[in-house]
């Protein structure tokens, strides 16, 4: 009794419009989550690294909280606790990517952190010294730097981040895998749609991982 | 569940003495519940970092080897765990694995085996982090001069020898920073067990506030619980760190 005997593939192909539907879902998470994560990470290393003690020290407990705890926990958290506040009932998806956005922003903003870190000390002082601001020393001097130095570990990020999505799963959002999952029970053949989507999940993540590798050598500045 | 969802924060019915309330149908309490999600949880990240340390150990050492199949077989294995998600991991193993062993061997995983949604999780999260400790250690080894190698070679080891009483114990001695953080991801990552029924802290969260109606609580409680094992880990792991210190070294000892 061999894999191919006892397998039945042809179901893939009729399913696959459906399996796009959560590949959607999916690459919109995945991208919503990047961008917003990102931004509001950038906001929270900025906190973290700002001379007013309280910002940064409520900044620190999010970003060390938030990366404590199982995402899986975290989705759960959010999904539980938006309603209550909000008073009205929350689609998974909506919910999914609050979730994810607030989640993400925690673990790029230490990439944040470490990439402004990275940039010399003597870029902040020649900023002030030809009479720039904080945000726009910040913006047109240490950042693009910061975010030059930091984009191949922004991108390896996203590939974890898009790994994670599948954990929507837990609430029932309609991602890649629970569309999978959904057409697996339609046709019977649940075990074919896991071994499709781990596949999908493969290439997609092998293809993304080369391209950083490809991007790390080419961007990296000569010092 | 409507009244989950009518009101506002202000309405939320607190009741913290909900942890020694007992359970729906049945005699325990929901405390019991938790400490024995915890239980779980720490069985399986325990039984999983065992795994991952002796498989990652010997991939990413195979990744520094000069014989460049083995290389490729140990990059081919950190490829195929990095880049599955894990939850997918986890359905593979514990719904088609068992499907392609041999079929008297395929029936007793259905249908016999003992704590087998707990030997899935162990395997499967062992491998899955497999890669990522492999990836340490195969930089610890390579963030080693060149020196050390060819000293080793020219005092007459053989080269498992070189890597036994040279390398390995340098290599290892330097990663346990990245080493604690990847200890900690296995007990975060030991959640996603759940969703084959291991019945480890998140299962439980889930079934409490499913119970109880008391969500809040629940949660609050079990991200505690997480939050304690992934410190005691977090210590433990800077113990050994001071002890190992390699003298000589940035943040060594003196």
């Amino acid at each position: 009794m061999s894999f191919f005997t006892q397998f039945d593939f042809s179901v893939i192909a009729p399913s696959l419009p459906f399996l796009w539907e959560g590949l959607k879902f999916t690459a919109k998470l995945t991208l919503i989550a990047m961008a917003g994560g990102i931004f509001l990470g950038t906001l929270l290393a900025l906190a973290r690294l700002s001379s007013i003690t309280p910002l940064a020290m409520a900044a620190t407990w999010y970003v060390n909280l938030m990366r404590s705890i199982p995402l899986l926990m975290v989705i759960l958290w959010f999904f539980l606790v938006i309603p209550i506040f909000t008073g009205k009932p929350m689609g998974a998806e909506t919910s999914a990517i609050i979730t994810f956005t607030a989640f993400e922003a925690a673990y790029f903003s230490e990439i944040m952190r470490a990439g402004i870190q990275s940039v010399p000390r003597g870029q902040v002082h020649a900023g002030q010294a030809i009479g720039m601001t904080y945000w726009q020393t910040m913006s047109y001097v240490v950042l693009p730097q910061a975010f030059r130095n930091m984009l191949p570990i922004l991108l390896t990020q996203t590939i974890i981040l898009f790994q994670d999505t599948s954990l929507v799963y837990a609430i029932g959002a309609k991602d890649l895998l629970k569309a999978a999952e959904i057409a697996g029970k339609n046709y019977g053949r649940p075990l074919e749609m896991y071994v499709f989507v781990a596949l999908v999940y493969f290439v997609i993540c092998f293809a993304l991982s080369l391209l950083v590798k490809q991007l790390q050598s080419r961007t990296a500045i000569v010092r | 569940m409507p009244s989950r969802f009518s009101g506002n924060a202000m309405n939320y019915h607190w009741n913290w003495g909900i942890f020694l309330q007992q359970v729906q149908a049945g005699e325990e309490t929901y405390l019991d519940w938790l400490i024995s999600g915890l239980g779980w949880t720490v069985a399986v990240a325990l039984a999983a970092w065992s795994i991952a340390l002796l498989i990652g150990s010997l991939i990413g050492t195979l990744r520094t080897l000069p014989n460049r199949w083995l290389a490729m077989a140990a990059t081919a294995h950190v490829e195929l765990f990095r880049n599955v998600p894990l939850l997918v991991q986890l359905l593979l193993w514990f719904f088609v694995v068992p499907e392609l062993l041999p079929r008297d061997l395929s029936l007793w995983v259905k249908q016999d085996m003992p704590a087998k949604e707990f030997f899935t999780a162990v395997i499967c999260l062992g491998l899955f982090t497999s890669a990522r400790v492999a990836e340490q250690v195969r930089a610890g080894i390579q963030s080693l001069s060149r020196g050390q190698k060819m000293a080793g070679l020219a005092i007459g080891f053989t080269l498992p020898q070189t890597y036994r009483y040279v390398l390995l114990p340098m290599a290892f001695r330097i990663i346990i920073p990245p080493l604690t953080s990847e200890f900690m991801n296995i007990i975060k990552n030991s959640s996603v067990a759940f969703a084959i029924g291991v019945l480890e802290l998140t299962f439980q969260a889930r079934q409490m506030q499913e119970d109880s109606e008391q969500g809040i609580e629940t949660y609050l409680a079990v991200t505690l619980l997480y939050f304690i094992v992934a410190f005691s880990a977090n210590r433990g792991m800077a113990l050994i760190e001071r002890r190992t210190r390699v003298p000589g070294y940035i943040g060594g000892a003196k």
